[in-house]
């Protein structure tokens, strides 16, 4: 029988998703009992509402690249909710907003704002990124040699980065953060707080982006708020688009700087051959990507029609969650999946996802996390957790995964 | 020309690319990307062998599967 889902349906005895972690980077067992057994899996979300979970690769790849099925989970239309908050969170938006970020005129949005995110343009971006990094690790070190590598360190790189590239003040990061992780919470605030503070950082943008088109800087939004025939954006778009590259440029990158630096030290024996060997920088960042076990609720589309996954059927109407991380330690396309081989080559893994709506970001976040151990490697390579593993506390509350701190010495 | 006949060929679909750059991070020599749109742009079609382990590399790891190697 195929599986469905429809939020109005019983959902007791299905299993509670997310599932909980044996530690701060170790996956939940339910990832590799589902990929073996119930790849398409019923399961209950913290709204109390049902989804489909996908753990295997290709059936994750397959529906991601699906061009028939979007992030929009519109309650109204028998999507599940992902937040406790009635009326959804960072994937549900309006229709124009969705026409640029997943409709007719997101291809237009792709090549406007991708053209800022090459390999060369991020490349160019590689001298700033390390004086920043540089500059973090003086500070640390001014406080004697222990420090809080997530906020004193992983946060605050990519922070100046996106901020400089936008064109933003990074002074303003405590507001800018706070309406971030409104827009991520899965459980942590409330629907007047969620709307409070988009709507404050709408106002924000909007007089970030009324500042670009009056002085234009140099920087990316100046860039695309003077665009005009063909690269002409409203204000509307700009703002999504702003507000969209400040959240996830600093929130995705912030947390995973803290847990692959977590992971390389967990076992002494991988920050001692990245010392040995810096050739290894590049492959041990894109493997750290791959085993993140706590990257957050994974992908949602609401499929709206028959769809036939490689594992089975999914019905029209259906939520359904790709979990990436899970995904990633499949092991019909990873051998070995649950070692951390920093050589590994090549190394398909999905953590931006997959398909035309992969992450425009990659390159840059690939770049400030290779970056990021360099410069580590460099300056502080006796760095060492200062409390076990097990003792690491993961941010709770919010759709992406995180360290809520990580205390280092060296 | 010292290309051999049964070398490496490389194939790009601008149509599926979506501008990753994971190809143009992983070996610069044989892939860029278009400054205009930020799409694939194939600089050699038939590398050399000093290239062919990365560029074999670079087209495992495409996200949209929009470079076909050969050979």
């Amino acid at each position: 029988m195929a599986p469905r889902t429809d939020q109005h349906e019983d959902t007791d005895g299905l299993p509670d998703f997310p599932f909980s972690r044996p530690d701060a980077v170790a996956p939940p067992s339910e990832w590799a009992e589902l990929r073996e057994g119930c790849p398409i899996a019923d399961v209950r979300l913290v709204s109390g509402d049902r989804a489909l979970l996908l753990t295997r690769i290709d059936d994750v790849r397959q529906l991601l690249k699906d061009p028939r099925f979007g992030r929009q989970l519109d309650p109204a239309k028998g999507a599940a909710r992902l937040s406790t908050a009635d009326e959804g969170t960072v994937f549900t938006g309006s229709a124009d907003v969705e026409d640029l970020m997943t409709g007719g005129d997101h291809p237009r949005w792709r090549r406007l704002v991708g053209r800022a995110f090459t390999a060369r343009r991020v490349n160019g971006l590689r001298p700033g990124m390390r004086a920043v990094a540089e500059a973090c690790v003086d500070r640390m070190r001014e406080n004697g040699n222990t420090a809080d590598l997530v906020s004193e360190y992983g946060f605050p790189i990519p922070v100046q980065v996106i901020c400089a590239l936008l064109g933003t003040p990074p002074e303003d990061v405590d507001r800018f953060s706070y309406w971030s992780e409104t827009m991520l919470s899965e459980t942590k605030y409330d629907q007047d707080e969620i709307l409070a503070a988009q709507a404050e950082f709408a106002e924000y943008m909007l007089g970030h982006i009324a500042d670009k088109r009056a002085r234009p800087g140099d920087d990316l939004l100046s860039e695309l708020a003077s665009g005009t025939g063909d690269a002409w954006m409203s204000d509307e778009q700009l703002m999504v688009t702003g507000i969209g590259l400040l959240v996830a440029g600093h929130e995705t990158t912030a947390n995973m700087i803290g847990k692959m630096v977590t992971m390389l030290l967990a076992d002494r024996s991988r920050w001692e051959a990245l010392l040995a060997d810096r050739s290894l920088v590049r492959t041990a960042t894109e493997e750290s990507l791959r085993m993140d076990a706590n990257m957050g609720v994974g992908l949602p589309r609401f499929v709206t029609e028959e769809t036939t996954l490689p594992s089975g059927e999914v019905c029209p109407h259906s939520t359904v969650i790709s979990s990436l991380s899970a995904a990633n330690r499949d092991p019909r396309a990873f051998e070995d999946p649950d070692r951390m081989d920093l050589g590994r080559s090549p190394n398909p893994h999905i953590a931006f996802g997959a398909g035309a709506h992969s992450c425009i970001g990659q390159a840059l976040a690939r770049t400030e996390l290779q970056v990021a151990l360099e410069v580590l490697l460099e300056q502080l390579p006796t760095l060492d957790l200062a409390v076990p593993v097990s003792e690491l506390q993961t941010r709770s509350g919010v759709i992406v995964g995180g360290l809520a701190e990580l205390p280092v010495r060296w | 020309m010292t290309r051999m006949s049964d070398g490496m060929r490389v194939e790009v679909d601008r149509d599926l690319c979506c501008g990753a750059g994971q190809c143009a991070l992983i070996v610069p020599e044989v892939f860029d990307q278009d400054e205009d749109d930020g799409l694939v742009v194939l600089l050699e079609d038939a590398p050399g062998r000093e290239h062919e382990e990365a560029v074999r590399e670079a087209g495992a790891v495409c996200p949209t599967g929009a470079i076909t190697v050969s050979g």
